[in-house]
């Protein structure tokens, strides 16, 4: 275990930084936007691709699991797009504006960018980099500062995504949802950096799906969204991974959020070969509520991680994370959850659960949660457990006539209902709910 | 909520400054040259008499060791270790002459008395009565505890000797069962931590001094309490003991481990290795109370307490319990783990660990279950005060083969003020369907409706805050022998009221 780490560079981080010295000056962005790129690949460079003896990545070792890097993603043609549009017809019924990305690239002619609502702003991260707007730098990577390798590769590559403003005191009537498709006809890499700002006062859901739709279906995704919760905000974030089956999907989220706000985010996890779903909170300001969530249901050989870390930096906060997880054939699931308590973030009240259900022999469920405290007045706890649907449950079904494979369904669906139903919007948390139906139909 | 006054001022009792097991005693010793090296490997074998096999065991562990890293995951930090300013071997000196207690050097003696550990054959200890039900007959040992007692990088005494030869159990010094039985130290050592499996039981490996040895055969039940005492003296010494216990099919053995250190300035490093094998049938219950020197009020000196501990539940329906109080060290490093390799074998795993000063504690246990139905339980208490930090680590492990396999796990943190931190870590990995794990942090605060029942009964608010708290520690303390139980509820009558995740 304590064997010196050689410096050698595996196939995967020599081809990023081949493709890193041939495009970085094609990369959208002004010499400071540049200087950024350069900064954050000089970290991964010094780390390199993550790997088990990392601690933060020690169920998801990037090192392994990445064999190659593919390369960057180029412009959708028409083919791609599409595809694209196809695949939008079979997503979430729920009445919301779509902004559409194909292959990380925004495609305006997909997406609902007419008639704004007063105080929303919806611009393209490539365009606003290029330009290099004030606002955008003065905020990109600075709300919830992280020495991530995968956040850094983002930052050195970033190429398209949203850059999402709501005015001060503006509710949204309708969600937004983000759309990213990889609908290229060969395995491509995409780097979709998107900032999203809910001012003061502002209500606003943001929805992020991430599908796969192409013949090729192991495609490289790294995403990264920083949002910002102003005070008394109320912000709700569901991101639903559906990508292709040999998808090597990697995410962050990193929220910083005000004072008095409330916040609700939700990971819904059914797609994908390896995915790593990182979500970074800080809670900054105090009398925040907020709920954190997730669902994730696996099988074949599919690998999701999901790894939180919630920062209680202010007093009276109170934090609730519920996920769970259903892991059928060789599906392996890793949740990493560590909730910190800063010094002075008195009276925090921070509950974190996760729950495994394990329905074959061969699935695998790593938990891991984690609490640091420094603050002597507050309540905080976690809890985690995993094992098999529970015999008596089921003989209880099945005494009252309900088939064996109806009476598993069931019960599964509960289980997982725990989490969707903390989903505040109805639409969409039937929608969900559809969806898992739907997975355990397939099972059948 | 917090803390109460009633645990602030408990745990004040036992804070850094209080330690009272920080004298020196003055004697002559005989030491090997400071550093390491493979001269001061062979200079240690030699010094023991030891066979060719010992020697080349050591060596191949210091060659490997000189290509290993220290770890760096533990939540703790400490400013680099020189281990070449360290003295490996530290012997009082002694006149010749047979070995009798009475041979010992009478400041040793002293030594002992006052830390309270009889090395005289005391046939009764005060105070201690056995459960009800059970007389005092000849044979059942109640009250009597055979005492090891190590003396920097040596054992000066070994209490009981006789009595236990005559059911057949063996308890010496390693150093003599190298001596004696070699075949047996042979064939177990290393084989539970194996000589490469970390840094610090690497460098333990090369250089252990001294230590226990404990066989007991077949089918007995080890008739009274076995205990070592472990004592570092000498200045700039590293004390690198290795306790080797074997429980033989359907045997029984209870053993407390204890050790204290004077006050010095500079940091003194403790890097101990103890297996356990149970086989079948067999139990081995292994209680510690550590309470090395912490260091002083602004965090100078005190034992770097590095310390691996793993019990092999090598046969069916075998048993490995630990239970460990840690009160000392100013930086404790040290995993208790249970490998449940026999079907239907139970690992348990009960700590209070308290952190006062400026303590850094990284402590928790391992569970592999590797056997069928096998089952495990970490019950874990942690209070920091101060500028301390207490970090529970824990992991819990379901191999594809471990059908059947469960375990609980309780552990909760408390906090007396607001420069400490408390951290909880667990690693629960499941890798199979059938295997159930449980496990829960939770915030342990005194309901008010049982203190409303007891109040309603007529006990007052503290006592029955008292009568709970005690209902609620007793998890852990009741795991103890008795004779240390009574020294344990002294130390801490804490309550945990408030207690956090």
């Amino acid at each position: 275990m304590n064997a010196e780490v050689r410096p050698i560079k595996t196939a995967a981080e020599t081809a990023l930084a081949t493709s890193f010295a041939a495009v970085k000056r094609a990369l959208p962005g002004p010499a400071t936007v540049g200087v950024l790129r350069e900064d954050a690949f000089r970290r991964f460079e010094t780390e390199g691709l993550p790997h088990r003896r990392v601690e933060e990545w020690k169920y998801t070792d990037l090192r392994a699991l990445m064999r190659e890097a593919k390369p960057l993603a180029g412009v959708p043609d028409a083919a791609a797009k599409a595809r694209a549009k196809a695949a939008l017809a079979t997503l979430a019924a729920v009445d919301a504006r779509s902004i559409v990305f194909v292959d990380g690239a925004l495609v305006p002619e997909l997406s609902d960018l007419d008639g704004l609502e007063a105080g929303l702003t919806i611009r393209s991260m490539a365009q606003a980099l290029a330009a290099g707007d004030g606002d955008l730098l003065a905020h990109l990577g600075r709300l919830v500062p992280t020495d991530d390798v995968a956040v850094a590769l983002n930052t050195a590559f970033m190429g398209d995504g949203a850059l999402i403003h709501v005015a001060p005191g503006v509710a949204l009537a309708q969600p937004i949802h983000l759309v990213f498709v990889n609908a290229g006809s060969e395995a491509a890499s995409v780097f979709a950096r998107s900032l999203v700002v809910i001012e003061d006062g502002a209500r606003a859901m943001l929805l992020e799906s991430h599908v796969g739709c192409s013949d090729a279906s192991d495609h490289q995704v790294n995403a990264v969204l920083e949002l910002k919760v102003g005070d008394a905000a109320h912000v709700d974030h569901i991101k639903i991974t559906g990508e292709g089956a040999g998808a090597l999907h990697v995410s962050s989220l990193m929220a910083a959020i005000g004072a008095h706000a409330r916040f609700n985010e939700f990971l819904f996890t059914t797609g994908g070969g390896v995915v790593r779903n990182q979500v970074f909170v800080c809670f900054g300001g105090e009398g925040t509520v907020a709920g954190i969530r997730g669902a994730t249901l696996l099988q074949g050989h599919q690998h999701a991680d999901t790894t939180l870390v919630a920062e209680h930096a202010a007093a009276e906060c109170t934090s609730r994370e519920v996920f769970k997880s259903v892991l059928d054939e060789h599906g392996r699931s890793v949740f990493q959850g560590k909730i910190i308590v800063r010094p002075h973030a008195q009276k925090t009240d921070a509950k974190m659960a996760t729950h495994a259900l394990l329905l074959s022999e061969t699935a695998e469920a790593d938990n891991k949660p984690e609490l640091e405290i420094f603050a002597d007045d507050v309540q905080c706890g976690h809890g985690a457990t995993s094992g098999a649907l529970e015999q008596e449950l089921l003989f209880y079904l099945k005494a009252r006539g309900i088939p064996a494979k109806e009476a598993e369904a069931l019960l599964i669906q509960a289980f997982v209902g725990e989490a969707v139903e903390g989903i505040e919007h109805a639409g969409l948390r039937d929608a969900l709910i559809d969806r898992v139906v739907a997975w355990l139909k397939a099972r059948e | 909520m917090p803390a109460v006054p009633q645990t602030v001022d408990q745990v004040r009792r036992i804070d850094v400054d209080q330690y009272k097991y920080g004298f020196v005693t003055d004697i002559e010793s005989d030491k090997a040259p400071k550093g390491l090296s493979e001269d001061i490997v062979r200079f240690i074998s030699a010094k023991k008499n030891e066979p060719e096999w010992m020697l080349a065991w050591r060596l191949d562990a210091y060659r490997r060791w000189l290509t290993m890293r220290e770890p760096r995951w533990a939540r703790v930090s400490h400013s680099p270790i020189d281990y070449q300013n360290i003295y490996y071997y530290a012997a009082p000196k002694k006149k010749d002459g047979p070995k009798s207690l009475e041979e010992i050097d009478p400041e040793i003696l002293k030594t002992y008395e006052k830390l309270g550990i009889p090395l005289r054959e005391v046939a009764v200890l005060e105070r201690v009565t056995p459960p009800e039900g059970e007389s005092e007959q000849e044979g059942n040992g109640y009250g009597r505890v055979a005492v090891d007692a190590v003396f920097d990088s040596v054992s000066v005494a070994t209490t009981f000797k006789q009595e236990l030869a005559k059911a057949g159990v063996l308890f010496m010094p390693i150093s003599e069962a190298l001596q004696t039985h070699p075949e047996m130290v042979k064939k177990y050592i290393g084989t539970v931590v194996p000589i490469s499996d970390n840094f610090y039981a690497t460098l333990n490996s090369a250089v252990f001094s001294d230590g226990s040895f404990v066989y007991v055969p077949r089918g007995v039940r080890c008739p009274m309490e076995l205990s070592t005492y472990f004592r570092i003296n000498e200045r700039d010494t590293g004390q690198f003991e290795r306790t080797l216990i074997i429980a033989d099919k359907g045997s029984y053995v209870s053993y407390l481990e204890g050790c204290t250190a004077p006050m010095r300035d500079e940091n003194q490093l403790h890097a101990a290795v103890v297996e356990l094998i149970a086989l079948e049938d067999a139990e081995i219950k292994y209680s510690t109370i550590q309470n090395w020197y912490p260091g002083d009020a602004t965090g100078r000196g005190g034992v770097y307490n590095f310390v691996t501990k793993r019990g092999d539940c090598r046969g069916k329906n075998s048993k490995i319990s630990w239970t460990q109080l840690e009160t000392g060290s100013a930086i404790t490093w040290k995993y208790p783990s249970c490998i449940l390799r026999g079907d239907n074998a139970r690992g348990e795993f009960y700590s209070i660990a308290i952190s006062n000063g400026h303590q850094q504690v990284d402590s928790g246990t391992k569970m592999l279950h590797l056997g069928k139905n096998t089952t495990s339980r970490i019950i874990s208490k942690g209070i920091a005060a101060g500028r301390s930090n207490n970090t529970y680590r824990g992991l819990v492990m379901a191999h594809p083969r471990a059908k059947g396999a469960r375990n609980f796990t309780n552990c909760d943190s408390l906090l007396i003020g607001d420069k400490c931190g408390a951290h909880t870590v667990p690693y629960i990995e499941a890798k199979n369907s059938s295997a159930v794990f449980e496990h829960e942090a939770t915030t342990s605060k005194i309901s008010e409706d049982t203190l409303f029942y007891c109040r309603q009964r007529g006990l007052s608010a503290e006592d029955a805050v008292a009568l709970v708290v005690n209902g609620f520690v007793k998890d852990v303390l009741q795991q103890l022998p008795m004779e240390f139980a009574v020294e344990a509820q002294k130390l801490i009558s804490i309550s945990l009221e408030g207690s956090v995740g």
